[in-house]
């Protein structure tokens, strides 16, 4: 039996949402946009499961739009406030996904200001230079809201007030923190916001974007009216029905998950710390998901500790792995300021639905051991 | 399991996907590893050889993995590599790979997943002394495909935890097998010898890494000082080279030295090529021992160069003196000399130069 600690690569997907799904594709199959018995059944599907993530983020169901992933929302959110703004200065943060980094990248080659606003050494985005360089030329700020590989949670409340104050948009990347922090767009401040089902026990191919009553969207995909013209092509009805019951399970559960994954993050980190020597956590102890664990094992090459893990049965993620499946330094580690080699020997750990505490005593009871081999090799 | 677990170094190339294949049909435990050198083709890295190799890998069934090594291969390999261009020597960075790189790193590897073994695709075999237990490297049985030549700078302790599944095959019978197993890499052309070359345009690899290094230009002298014209940068010539000189002389010229000091390239008549003995330093003996002084063998100058009966004298300090019965043509410094002795390769040593 594998032990799975790398949610936040991907979730197993909850056995509700799979028996949903599978009721979509064998029982209601139709189309969404046709006007028959048929389609309106699917269009129900639909709708309900609009609601469903409209819940989970505290927004009205209109305003969410069905995309085929956060990337994708990103790239629409991003291009739309780029097309409806005549202000052409673009802020982020040194730690944003690459789904948030490219299409940045891409607006800056097309002659728009892009800048990257850095974080302190727990991953926290720096509010004075954000106040700095928010100005009014500025179109946008984006700010991921719970990072990827150290899990750190950004203030976005206070960033909201410093980015609304001067009449710029600000974008929230939540798809590593829904199912796993209460995540509110009111609370938070935002105007655009996208998440991704797969991150939450849902299927993959299934994310979407969250638009304030008011934002302009312009299609990234186009060819049809599906959507209110905002996402074209035929729904993918499966996927979305998944991801409604992904969320609406995310949402009920999430006090427990929480605790549960945190109990278990906290056991590992704390066993680390007791049985495997030269060890330091990356990123904030206060401010990060309850289920992510950023580990350097210094002089340990953390790819290398991933291979060794997996080959006993255990899964958890090291840097970015590029397309061929190398690993590169993680960009995020090098903004909180460690050096490439501290990047090389930190490993992420994160917990989940199906994770136990017998799980975490098999690992901590095989890391010292493995942990010692890999340095062996990494002289 | 019964057989052992086994790391086996896969390139995406055929001759690494069978060497897997073979492994898996005797019985071991085998984890594939592709070796991330360079031939980064954005700012990430080359897509399809990798993908190729995780193919062959999911075929079989096998665990997969890459392993960036992009940062170290170019320190340890690519950088050595133009800085012999510019020090006027023809590098052959293949033998640097193997030994201090490729199967230095694939062994550390293996200890920390647990394996006993490390196995790549190349042709060649590991023979046993049975009387002193004690491992042989041997030429492939594939004539034109043994790569002994690159691999005598194995030591003989990595020598017992290497295993070479393809050295007893002919590449022909690689690829029928490859075919019967229904690899994805059958068919694929072989690689360029250097593997961060590009179309084999060494020179522009070393005029991109090095660029303030560069030589310029300077003259192109005979045997006796005379200038006969200019070149571009000794970077672009090899000993033994005639094309790309740019002299009109009424009998052919060919490189006879390069002389990175005055930074001059010398020209000589095809006769006047042949060294009686070469001086070889950094030897390094499959045995771990030298032969005995006087010591008869084959000895090969370049990889596709028909071996020649010479005498070794080992000096101290890992230098080797070879006597070449006959002279041979186009010494260059820096390929490596490999000393066989029937089927068995002895050791071999950098080449410095003529024995004077």
């Amino acid at each position: 039996m594998r032990i799975y600690l790398d949610h936040n690569a991907t979730t197993p997907v909850h056995p509700e949402v799979a028996s949903a799904m599978q009721e979509m594709l064998r029982e209601n199959w139709g189309n969404p946009s046709s006007t028959t018995a048929e389609g309106a059944q699917a269009r129900r599907a639909v709708d309900r499961a609009r609601e469903q993530v409209a819940a989970l983020v505290g927004a009205d169901a209109d305003e969410i739009v069905f995309t085929g992933s956060a990337t994708e929302a990103n790239n629409t959110a991003l291009h739309s406030v780029a097309r409806a703004s005549d202000r052409t200065r673009f802020l982020s943060s040194t730690i944003e996904h690459p789904s948030v980094d490219e299409p940045l990248a891409f607006l800056g080659e097309q002659g728009s200001q892009v800048i990257q606003i850095g974080v302190d050494e727990t991953g926290r985005l720096d509010l004075t230079s954000l106040r700095l360089q928010v100005d009014d030329r500025t179109a946008l700020v984006a700010v991921i809201l719970a990072n990827n590989e150290i899990g750190v949670v950004q203030d976005i409340p206070t960033l909201a007030e410093i980015v609304h104050r001067i009449g710029a948009h600000l974008h929230v990347d939540a798809t590593q923190a829904l199912g796993k922090i209460p995540v509110d767009v009111a609370t938070l401040g935002a105007d655009t916001l996208v998440g991704s089902a797969h991150k939450f026990n849902g299927p993959k191919g299934a994310g979407f974007l969250w638009a304030r009553k008011g934002v302009l969207l312009t299609p990234w995909i186009r060819g049809g009216p599906q959507e209110k013209r905002r996402r074209g092509g035929t729904e993918n009805t499966s996927g979305i029905v998944g991801l409604g019951q992904a969320a609406e399970l995310a949402r009920v559960d999430l006090p427990v998950r929480a605790t549960d994954s945190a109990r278990l993050r906290d056991r590992l980190w704390e066993g680390i710390l007791e049985g495997v020597p030269g060890v330091r956590r990356n990123g904030s102890e206060e401010h990060v998901l309850p289920n992510t664990l950023n580990v350097e094992f210094e002089g340990a090459a953390g790819e290398l500790l991933l291979q060794v893990l997996d080959g006993e049965g255990i899964a958890v993620s090291a840097g970015a792995a590029c397309a061929s499946g190398s690993i590169e330094p993680s960009h995020v580690l090098s903004a909180i300021g460690r050096n490439p080699e501290q990047a090389r020997g930190s490993l992420r750990f994160s917990t989940g639905l199906r994770n136990d505490e017998a799980q975490i005593d098999r690992v901590l009871g095989l890391l010292p051991g493995l942990v010692a081999r890999a340095r062996e090799v990494a002289a | 399991m019964s057989a052992g677990r086994i790391v086996v170094g896969m390139s995406g190339g055929v001759d690494s996907s069978v060497a897997a294949a073979l492994l898996v049909e005797a019985g071991h435990e085998v984890i594939g590893v592709t070796m991330h050198l360079a031939g980064s083709d954005s700012r990430c890295c080359s897509l399809d050889d990798a993908e190729d190799a995780r193919r062959v890998a999911d075929r079989l069934g096998i665990r997969f993995y890459v392993a960036n090594y992009k940062d170290r291969f170019r320190e340890e390999v690519i950088l050595p590599f133009a800085d012999a261009y510019l020090a006027g020597r023809t590098p052959i960075p293949c033998v640097v790979c193997n030994r201090r790189f490729k199967f230095h790193h694939l062994m550390e590897r293996a200890h920390a997943l647990g394996a006993d073994a490390v196995a790549t695709g190349h042709y060649a075999r590991i023979g046993t002394d049975p009387e002193h237990n004690a491992p042989r490297l041997l030429r492939g049985v594939d004539p034109a495909k043994d790569q002994s030549y690159f691999l005598f700078d194995l030591a003989p302790e990595q020598l017992r935890r290497i295993r070479f599944p393809l050295g007893g095959l002919r590449k022909q019978e690689v690829r029928e097998k490859a075919r019967k197993m229904g690899l994805g890499t059958a068919e694929k052309p072989e690689s360029q010898e250097i593997c961060f070359v590009p179309q084999g345009d060494y020179a522009r690899v070393v005029e991109e890494l090095r660029p303030a290094g560069l030589p310029g230009e300077g003259e192109i002298v005979d045997t006796h000082g005379a200038v006969l014209g200019r070149h571009g940068g000794i970077h672009h010539f090899t000993v033994g080279q005639r094309k790309g000189l740019g002299l009109s002389t009424s009998e052919p010229l060919y490189v006879q030295a390069l002389d990175p000091g005055r930074n001059r390239v010398v020209v000589a008549r095809a006769e006047e090529l042949g060294s009686g003995g070469a001086h070889l330093s950094g030897a390094s003996w499959t045995r771990g021992e030298p032969p005995p002084a006087g010591q008869p063998a084959l000895v090969k100058i370049r990889y596709r160069h028909e071996a020649a009966p010479a005498k070794l004298v080992p000096g101290a300090g890992g230098f080797v003196d070879v006597h070449f019965e006959e002279p041979v043509r186009a010494l260059a410094p820096g390929q490596a000399g490999v000393f066989y002795l029937g089927e068995e390769v002895l050791g071999g040593g950098w080449i410095d130069g003529p024995l004077s």
